[in-house]
Parts: structure tokens; sequence; C-alpha cells
């Protein structure tokens, strides 16, 4: 039987352990934009392991898509490990940073009140503006940044999508032979 | 033991039995090449005229030993001029190993005389690069790099070194190979081997795929590339005289199957024989070994083989499911997947279904002879008298396809030709390549007019080297496979396509210090190319063709197999 794949774009996360070694950010970024793909977001940073890497790239695309470039992934050099997580079988997380002007003090004591019911934090605050950083799902955060359009937003930075599996299962049980 | 670095990675390629390098010097890699020098008697450097001659020697060599190339080349330019030819290696899966230096540290990124960020150009084009910055790493990027190159699927590998790297007061620790076979560094490189080579059959598909052999009644079978690369022919005939089918080859897969085998239908595609387009068509199992359905054998993935399960043996998993969805697919060697389904074969027939599909070949007949020379004429006495361990390498176009549907290759690396990437200019490169890895084979150039000047600088080298390449110039005065589509689709207008120009191509063989010969009718062809291989040392022979000749039959892409364009 010819395998069947859901032609609807989706959103996928691609996990990626790679050993920490220059360039591999790169290689495994071109395989998106080879393919005329937008990275939605991008974030690498250090695992429990030494000198390995987690890549979390968040992608829109069709599962035979992700499905090759995951493959292709695996081809590469310094890749470890590809898990591709849908946002079913996951958790997802992101921090964000927003900046806010604010005109007077009830203008302040209205944004300080919209963070707390979002349980954001102030964390950084002066005469004429504040900057609030939430941590949570990416829609929770961008429930947040709506409700704050009504004001003055400055600045937003976002950290870009961490996702790890439900459950006792770990990207580590997709670990190619290495020893 | 201490010894320079460069001398570190000159032993390296003396670990790893290479006796040729092809390449280029310049500013950067100077302190590689005086090493060079000192390793004369042992390492035999093939300098060609430009870097891009030497990477295709250089694959060339890989593709017609089956051993790993390998290519030197200094920064900037240098290291760009061999961009082409690590792209038609990369597609074509063949393993050669670049080395190329670089500026030094301080140098480094400050857009210094001749510095490139080759391993970043590189990077898509290549297996893996690596940019060397610590002496110490020498050794083991040397020897990684040809684990990578030559497992699992081969493929090029460049390693940049910074020149200070190479300095030849640089010294580094070096421990020829049986002592390090005690040490901790080996267990890794066969740490990587086990992981970059294909996985063993699985018992299980093997069934499977046995059941649906068992089930079929009209099998056809599919000789890629990865049967030539694997050197698994034997394997191969063996299974396909078993399976009692049809056979195709691809461009890739020519001498993976004797041309003239009973069960060969010759090429399947763009330009595929009518037996071979037609089995595809009708079939109701096709079997690909080696094969990645590019889109010039499945023109249209839609409907490529309607009827059919589709098997498809790869050793890249990446391949799987990529072009064409499959019904069963076997990650492995070709050789080893092979060896494990003809162990537990059963001999099929398949008579009917082969007597239906043996009826559209044609005729094996002589070309008409007299009038104007024509590419069957050629053809024709190419056959009749190039010796029959002849290596072929060609260039891109018509007169490539009309090479491939007529010449009967009978072994893996018997053919050298750019299939995936397309490179015009490829052929001479290659053939300088394969006549220093054989020197006693024959070893043909089948060219254009267009091909040919892409890259004819190379006869210095056939002259230097004394390589008795014998080049064939198809010269219909036009770039004539792209004319073809101006014919036929383009409505006529030929657009930038005629090549009413110089050189003359006798008086450029010899101005290289070469035997030149022209022809214009079948009979001086024959006593041109008997001249050609007769005498000493290499020859070109401009054989003049008319400028419609086109190649048949022909599938327009996009469309179905089967969907002649012309007959």
């Amino acid at each position: 039987m010819k395998k069947q794949f859901d032609a609807s774009r989706k959103r996928y996360t691609l996990c990626i352990l790679v050993q920490d070694m220059p360039g591999v950010l790169s290689q495994v970024a071109r395989l998106f934009s080879r393919k005329g793909y937008n990275i939605e977001s991008i974030v690498s940073g250090a695992t429990d392991r030494p000198h390995i890497t987690r890549i979390s790239i968040e992608v829109m695309a069709d599962e035979m898509m992700i499905e090759q470039i995951a493959a292709q992934c695996r081809k590469l050099l310094p890749v470890l490990a590809v898990k591709v997580l849908d946002s079913e079988g996951s958790i997802h997380r992101e921090i964000a940073l927003i900046k806010v002007r604010t005109e007077d003090r009830d203008g302040r004591e209205e944004i300080i009140q919209i963070a707390n019911i979002f349980r954001a934090k102030i964390i950084d605050i002066c005469r004429d503006s504040l900057t609030i950083a939430v941590f949570g799902t990416p829609v929770k955060n961008d429930a947040l940044i709506d409700t704050l359009a009504d004001f003055s937003v400055l600045e937003i930075a976002k950290s870009g999508t961490l996702a790890m599996e439900r459950g006792a299962d770990t990207i580590y049980q997709a670990l190619q032979d290495m020893d | 033991m201490k010894i320079r670095s460069t001398q570190a990675i000159l032993e390296c390629l003396l670990e790893q039995g290479v006796d040729t390098v092809f390449g280029y010097p310049g500013g950067t890699i100077l302190n590689l090449y005086d090493e060079l020098y000192r390793y004369r008697d042992r390492i035999r450097h093939i300098l060609t005229s430009h870097e891009q001659g030497a990477s295709h020697a250089a694959d060339g060599y890989a593709r017609a030993t089956g051993k790993v190339g390998v290519c030197f080349a200094t920064s900037g330019p240098g290291a760009t001029n061999l961009t082409t030819g690590i792209a038609t290696a990369h597609l074509d899966s063949s393993p050669v190993v670049f080395i190329t230096c670089n500026v030094t540290e301080n140098l480094l990124g400050k857009d210094a005389f001749q510095e490139v960020d080759i391993t970043g150009i590189a990077m898509p084009i290549t297996k893996a690069t690596f940019l060397v910055r610590d002496p110490e790493e020498i050794v083991p990027v040397m020897r990684q790099a040809f684990v990578i190159a030559a497992s699992g699927r081969p493929g090029p590998v460049l390693i940049d070194f910074l020149k200070n790297v190479t300095a030849p007061s640089q010294m580094v620790e070096y421990a020829p190979v049986p002592a390090i076979l005690q040490g901790d560094r080996l267990p890794e490189i066969r740490a990587l081997r086990r992981r970059l080579s294909a996985p063993q059959p699985d018992e299980d598909d093997i069934s499977r795929l046995l059941e649906l052999i068992q089930q079929s009644e009209r099998p056809f079978l599919l000789c890629g590339g990865g049967v030539v690369r694997g050197r698994a022919s034997a394997e191969f005939l063996a299974f396909a005289e078993k399976l009692d089918a049809p056979v195709a080859i691809t461009v890739m897969g020519g001498g993976g199957i004797a041309g003239d085998h009973p069960l060969s239908t010759g090429m399947i595609g763009m330009h595929g024989s009518h037996a071979s387009n037609t089995a595809c068509a009708e079939c109701d199992l096709l079997i690909a070994v080696g094969c990645r359905f590019s889109d010039r054998i499945a023109t249209d993935a839609a409907t490529f083989a309607q009827q059919a399960k589709i098997a498809q043996i790869d050793i890249d998993q990446s391949e799987i499911d990529k072009n064409i969805l499959t019904d069963l697919h076997i990650v492995g060697d070709a050789k080893a997947v092979l060896f494990a389904l003809n162990a537990r074969m059963e001999q099929m027939n398949h008579t009917a279904w082969k007597e239906k599909i043996f009826a559209l070949r044609p005729a094996e007949e002589a070309a008409p002879s007299g009038g104007n020379l024509t590419p069957a004429q050629i053809m024709d006495t190419i056959n009749r008298l190039a010796p029959d361990t002849t290596i072929f390498s060609t260039d891109v176009g018509q007169h490539q396809m009309w090479a491939i549907q007529s010449i009967h290759f009978h072994y893996p690396g018997q053919l050298l030709t750019s299939g995936g990437f397309g490179t015009m200019g490829f052929g001479l490169g290659a053939a300088i390549g394969a006549q220093a890895g054989f020197p006693e084979r024959r070893v043909l150039h089948l060219t254009g007019d267009g091909c040919f000047r892409m890259n004819c600088n190379e006869l210095a080298t056939v002259e230097h080297y004394h390589f008795p390449v014998v080049t064939v110039v198809f010269n219909n005065g036009c770039l004539g496979m792209v004319r073809q589509w101006q014919n036929l689709i383009y409505g006529k207008r030929f657009s930038e396509t005629t090549l009413d120009r110089g050189p003359d191509f006798v008086k450029l063989a010899e101005a290289y210090g070469l035997r030149g010969y022209r022809a214009t009718t079948a009979g001086e062809f024959e006593a041109a190319f008997r001249a050609a291989l007769d005498g000493n040392g290499g020859a070109v022979v401009d054989a003049v063709l008319n400028m419609d000749e086109m190649v048949r039959p022909m599938v327009a892409g996009g469309s179905p197999v089967t969907d002649f364009l012309l007959d």
C-alpha cells in the first residue's frame, strides 16, 4: 500500500539534536529555504547532554514535505536525532517580551491588571513605558498581545517555540547509533 | 610521532591508497604543493588547465575505478571553480574528496585576497564540509572525509585548510593506521562508517517483495545508478534472470546490466525506448533498484507506472517516497538487498508479457549508408570498432542520449556521464580521470560542439600526460538538444542556439599538439575514427552533422511516458 500523506498545511515543530559544531544551524536551516519554506521560528540551545544542542524549528508544511525535510535532516552529519512533532502530541512554550508605552498612571494600572490575568510579569518599568515578560503557549502569548493592541505597543520580541513530546517518551529514543 | 601538518595530509592520502590526485596550485595551497614535491614519487599529481577540469577528472576517476577521487585547489576563484564539479559529483553520488586551502586565521572573514567562504558555498552540494583551523584536526578530519565520501550513498566531501594550519612549522601528532588500531581513534572512524553505511536489508521486507513478485504477472525491472555505484551488476543480473522480466536502464544505470542482454529494453524516460516506456505504463509490478525517479524518468509523476505496485530498493532513506510514492521499499545497499532476494527467489517465467514488450524493440539493423554523416552511422562505427572494455565519457545533450541509446555498456564504470546535474563540459575532464585510473584501457570522449567549447582547454592535459583519449565531436553547429526543443515546442524560434563560429576543431587539436580529423560522410568517419584509435596519443574527430538531427523517441517533460512527442 502506498503511504497516505495528509496534504493539508499544518503547524509542525521539528526537534533536532545536533553535535555542537560550527555551521550546523545553517546546514539545518537551508533544508527549509531550499524548498521555499519560511521558518516560523527557530530556537537553538543546550541540552542535558554535553556537546549536544537541540534545535526546534516551527514551520507550516504538509506532511509529505515535513517528512522529507526530516529525512534529509537525518542525513546531515552532525544530526543525531530528529523528531517531527505536531500540535496534538506535544507541548509548546515560548517567551515574549512586550514593551508598552504608558501615558499616565491609569493606563499603567490597566496594563498591569491585564498582565496579571495572563500571569505575565512586569520586568522593567519607567515613567513612560513598561516591559512585560510572558511565558506560555504561543496561543496564550498572542492573546495577551492582542489584548494590548488598545495600548501603544513599542516593541515585541519572541523567543521562538520550544516543543517536547507529552508523556515519558524522549527524543533520545531516536538517537542514532553513535558509539 | 610528530610530522609536518602537510605531511600528515599526504600521509593520510597514502593510507587511503591514493596514488593519483588532480588539481591546480595557488597562493594559499602553496605549502601543500611544496610537500607534494617531496611526495612526487608516491603521489602523482595531474595538473589540469582549469580547476573545473580537475574536479571532473577526480569525479571521472572515482566513477571509473570505484575508488575515492581526490582534487586540490587554492582559495577563492580556485575553490569556486570547483563548484560545478562538486555539484556534478553530488547529484550523481560520486565519491570525491575536495581539498582547498583558505587564507590564514588572522585574515579570515576580512575579505582578504582570494578569500571565499567555500565551506558555506559547498554546503548544499556535498555530504559534508570541514573548515580546519586546528592542525590537530587534520588527521581525524582527513580520515573521516574518506569514510563519509565512500560510505552509504557515496558523494563529495570538501575540506578547507587555513593556510596557517599548513605552515611548514606546524607539527602534528601522526600515528600510522596500524598503530592507531590499538588506539582510541579508529573506533571512532569505525563507528562513523557503521552509522553512514546502509542497514542490512530487512528480511520481512524481502519476504514482502518476494510475495509481490509471486503475485505479479507483468513485472518490470529498473536498473538505476545504485547498481553501478554499488558495483552490484552480478547480483542484478542474477535477479533479473530469475525475475524473467523486461529490464530498463536509467541514464545513471548504464553498465548495470549488459545493454545487449536478452532482457534489456534500453533506456527509460524522456528519451526512453518504446519498449521500456510501454513496459512502465503496463506493468503490474515495478521494481526500481538504486533509482530516485527523477523528472527525466518519471516525466509525469501522477501517471507513472499507474497500474503497478511500486517497489523501491535504495540505499538512501530520504529517496523513499520523495518523487514517487511506493508500495514497498527496502533501504539498503543494492548488492546486499539483491543478494538476499536472490537467495530466496524462485525462477519466474513471464514469456507472454516479455514477448509483448520485446515486440516493441526496434530491429537491430545497420544505419543506412551514404549521404551526409548521421548520428546513427557514428554510433554504428563506434560500436563496431571500439574495444569491448572501452570507457565512454559523454557531455550533455543529444550526443549523450544517442550514446546511451545505442552503445551496449557491459560493466559498471564503463559509462561516465553527468546524469543528474547535466553538466556540459564534464566529459573531457572525466575522460582524463578515467584514463589516469586505467592507462591500458581505451577511453572515448563523446561530446557536442557546444559542450566541447566549454572545457576543451583540457586538451592540453591530454597532450601533456600522453593520455590517448579520443574525442568525437558530434558537430551539428548548434546546441542540438535545445534546438530540438525549439524545433518541436518553441515554434522554430532558434534563439541563441546556433553556433556558427569557430574554432576549427581539427586545427584546435593540432594547436594542442594532438591529431585532428574531420568527417562529413560515414566513410570518412570510419577512416578518421580508425586513424584516431590507431595513432599515438590523443586525437579529436570532428564529425560534421546536420543541424536538425533529433533524438528519438522523445516524451515532453510533464507528459506521461507513453505520450511520445516524437516516435
